[in-house]
């Protein structure tokens, strides 16, 4: 097999896998509900103040979402000694990287998009034109954070409380991507589209670049036993 | 030994001058008064910080490349170190900030980025604390001692490009524009003395865990030898 299909047959099984038991999808869901429910109440804001908390609030939720999505990804991967089952296929170990990597930015954009659209529904939110700018942040955004994610994900499986490192080493790391992220979001939520979003784009493109090189160089040492 | 005992005179001698000149030689500063002579402690404290994260960083790769325990070892102890000095900076800061902004804390991008290096810190340490097995412990702190180290340098640039997206509430205070010779020259001995304490308590710290890793080689060895002789 070449290198894009051993990264495309750990993807299947990923999604195969989310598929049958739905846990990542559906905790990451109803945790953004849970979000937009208590800010309501928290705040009774108008549509000037969503425009100026929104996009902080939509990307705190997208975080902590995604965090419950990646405790999932190695933690199924230990049940039943999967992980031995996986390192002893005939792959090479970065495609495992980058196909766990994969899924897990498939399954947490699912659940940013559903939790975006509860979010514009709730509170009135209308986006128009700005709906690609916000597809193109979300992605960039996503894509540096799945792409640490998963290596801490893998990092934190064999610790104690493996739940609560993840977002202990997760969050500080991932920093620079929420800055860029908000700041292009908050950029695309005023009218006409603020004149910083290209600079955070490019910001987040290069976050993506280093933070995907990186883990994939590391990842082999994460496994080794 | 020889080389650790130059390194202690060295250091010892380094501190006595930078607390002389501290707080004799340099002038006091006209308009922050006495309170600013912190500056020559809080400033090579975030020094020695920066230089911890960046052994951090070269002692881990060297150990995932190598395999060789001391790096392992190298790596930790530098992080214990900067862990502590980054503690320093974060008390120190504050203190200074009081008197001379009228706050503790603003989102500078310098404070913020010693605020997320201490977190770092932190989790590096806590990770090392909560894996059980030595040779995992070793690779796995290894592996997030490089990628926080990398992130550092880009916690630092976001937030100065936040930073100038917001205009800043507080002006000014900073060491930035210009020091005046004897403070100069201040700054510089006080910075050589913490980047000579550092070395010298990493050799230390390094020391005592070789040490308590031939303790225990002893302890299974002898442990062995007596199972043998029943």
């Amino acid at each position: 097999m070449n290198w894009l299909n051993q990264i495309g047959a750990i993807l299947w099984k990923d999604i195969l896998n989310e598929y049958r038991t739905k846990d990542a999808l559906t905790s990451m869901l109803l945790f953004g509900l849970l979000v937009i429910l208590t800010f309501h109440f928290a705040f009774e804001p108008d549509s000037l103040e969503i425009e100026k908390f929104g996009p902080g609030l939509l990307w705190m939720t997208f975080v902590f979402a995604g965090i419950l999505g990646l405790n999932r990804a190695f933690s199924s991967e230990r049940e039943n000694d999967a992980l031995q089952a996986l390192l002893l296929a005939p792959v090479n170990w970065g495609a495992i990287f980058l196909g766990k990597m994969l899924a897990n930015l498939l399954f947490i954009l699912v659940a940013e998009t559903a939790i975006f659209f509860c979010f514009a529904v709730f509170f009135n939110l209308s986006l128009g034109l700005r709906l690609g700018w916000l597809v193109l942040i979300t992605f960039l955004g996503t894509l540096g954070f799945a792409s640490v994610g998963t290596l801490l994900a893998a990092v934190t499986m064999n610790t104690r409380m493996s739940d609560v490192m993840l977002p202990l080493l997760l969050l500080p790391v991932v920093l620079p991507a929420v800055i860029g992220a908000v700041e292009a979001t908050s950029a695309a939520f005023t009218t006409p589209v603020g004149e910083t979003l290209g600079f955070w784009l490019r910001f987040l493109i290069a976050f993506d670049v280093i933070f995907i090189t990186v883990p994939l160089l590391l990842f082999d040492y994460v496994l080794e036993e | 030994m020889k080389a650790e005992n130059l390194l202690l005179i060295l250091t010892v001698a380094a501190m006595l001058a930078g607390v002389y000149c501290a707080f004799l030689y340099a002038p006091t500063e006209s308009s922050m008064g006495e309170v600013q002579r912190i500056f020559y402690f809080h400033v090579p404290s975030a020094w020695v910080s920066f230089l911890g994260i960046f052994v951090v960083f070269l002692s881990s790769a060297i150990f995932l490349s190598t395999g060789k325990r001391i790096w392992d070892i190298r790596a930790s102890a530098a992080a214990e170190i900067g862990a502590l000095f980054c503690t320093l900076v974060l008390i120190s800061g504050p203190l200074w900030a009081k008197p001379v902004w009228g706050i503790y804390w603003t989102w500078d991008a310098r404070l913020t980025s010693s605020f997320v290096l201490w977190l770092i810190y932190l989790g590096y340490l806590l990770l090392r604390r909560l894996l059980e097995s030595p040779q995992q412990r070793a690779r796995l702190s290894a592996v997030f001692g490089i990628m926080g180290a990398i992130d550092v340098p880009i916690v630092y640039m976001s937030n100065r490009w936040w930073r100038t997206q917001h205009p800043s509430p507080v002006l000014g205070g900073g060491e930035g524009s210009g020091l005046e010779p004897s403070m100069l020259l201040t700054l510089m001995v006080c910075l050589a003395a913490f980047t000579l304490l550092f070395f010298y308590l990493w050799r230390l710290r390094c020391r005592l865990d070789l040490s308590s890793d031939r303790l225990e080689a002893l302890e299974r060895h002898l442990l062995t030898r007596i199972q043998e002789e029943r």
